[in-house]
């Protein structure tokens, strides 16, 4: 009876939803949209405080905002306060987790229930370098291509997670990864004042912007992307150090 | 059409989180609605036959017709906040695991 009503809640909110779409003038139709209407034309023409005429890759020099990436010109540049707010929540919730499955030092990792032999330990050794380099390039290419320093963050995670898997005597030293999450947040939050002080407000970009496509362009953009894949990294990766330790169970 | 697509997901991770009692099931509920609700909002800044808004070597210029950037923006932030949360809540589910030894809701409270 209880997963009746669910059912005929939940298709009625769907049905509502689809209803809500059909034949919406303020709701512009699916692959119809007016980017012109839109504040999205100003991010790519990159026009929000000045008219800087048609930019073009590999030649437009100093535009207010250099990153040849739109959307990471979005996320760390016009929008950079929003994205300090996500990492804020990041770190609480980072924080939270750590605060419920910690328990001081008197946990031990999960015990593997297989002994892992020679090659894994040394392949994942080799592969974990790999890993961790593809996230480095994300981050430092996070203005040019997809990417950024989010996902880079999450990548450098990733190869942790690889190492904890397949060698069972691994443990990351946690208070390293809360020192970088610390520093490189600190230092985001600097980057903002140092924008308030040198320009006009916080998080501007105070920076030459350079040349559209250059791996040295964008201003603050790299150095911030930088920070903010560090923090993600170190996060994720305590995230993961601590799903991954039990407490000592003492009876 | 993705958008209705998008609703779908939304009505499965709805009715999930509605009809499920297990507290594992209710967290990947809250993904499933979380990954339409990204689609949806990705779907919105959708052009015909635009281009990924990234400046690259081939589409050079900033007067081609590009998809909407702002909300991939915006799905970039809920996708970390979503990693974020379900962390927080996959915890809360490992600390409730390791004092009830169940993830039903229903079998708890009784057995201190």
């Amino acid at each position: 009876m209880k997963n009746l009503i669910a059912f005929v809640l939940s298709v009625a909110l769907g049905v509502l939803m689809v209803l809500s779409l059909t034949n919406n003038d303020w709701f512009a139709q699916f692959g119809y949209v007016d980017l012109a209407d839109r504040v999205s034309q100003s991010y790519i023409d990159k026009d929000v405080t000045g008219n800087p005429g048609e930019i073009i890759f590999g030649i437009t020099s100093n535009p207010e905002n250099g990153a040849a990436n739109i959307v990471t010109s979005i996320v760390v540049d016009y929008r950079s306060f929003d994205t300090l707010g996500e990492v804020t929540v990041l770190f609480i919730s980072a924080l939270g987790v750590a605060l419920l499955l910690n328990s001081q030092d008197k946990n031990k990792r999960l015990a593997l229930n297989f002994k892992p032999n020679f090659m894994l330990r040394v392949g994942s050794r080799a592969l974990f370098a790999i890993i961790l380099m593809t996230g480095v390039y994300v981050i430092l290419h996070g203005h040019l291509t997809p990417g950024g320093g989010f996902p880079g963050g999450t990548m450098i995670a990733s190869s942790i997670l690889l190492l904890y898997l397949a060698d069972d005597q691994f443990r990351t030293k946690v208070k390293g990864f809360k020192l970088l999450e610390g520093v490189a947040g600190s230092f985001y939050v600097i980057i903002g004042l140092l924008g308030l002080l040198l320009a006009t407000y916080f998080l501007q970009n105070f920076l030459p912007t350079g040349t559209v496509g250059d791996l040295l362009s964008a201003g603050v953009i790299p150095i911030v992307y930088i920070l903010i894949g560090l923090k993600v990294g170190s996060e994720i990766a305590g995230i993961i150090d601590n799903f991954l330790t039990e407490e000592e169970v003492s009876l | 059409m993705i958008q209705y697509a998008a609703i779908i997901l939304i009505v499965f991770g709805l009715y999930g989180l509605l009809s499920n009692r297990n507290i594992i099931k209710m967290i990947i509920s809250l993904n499933i609605i979380e990954i339409g609700l990204n689609i949806f909002i990705i779907s919105v800044g959708f052009v015909y036959d635009g281009i990924a808004p990234i400046l690259t070597s081939t589409n050079s210029s900033s007067a081609l017709l590009y998809v909407d950037p702002l909300p991939q923006a915006l799905v970039l932030t809920a996708i970390v906040i979503g990693v974020g949360t379900t962390a927080l809540g996959l915890a809360l589910a490992k600390k409730i695991y390791s004092k009830y030894g169940t993830f039903e809701l229903d079998e708890m409270g009784d057995n201190e």
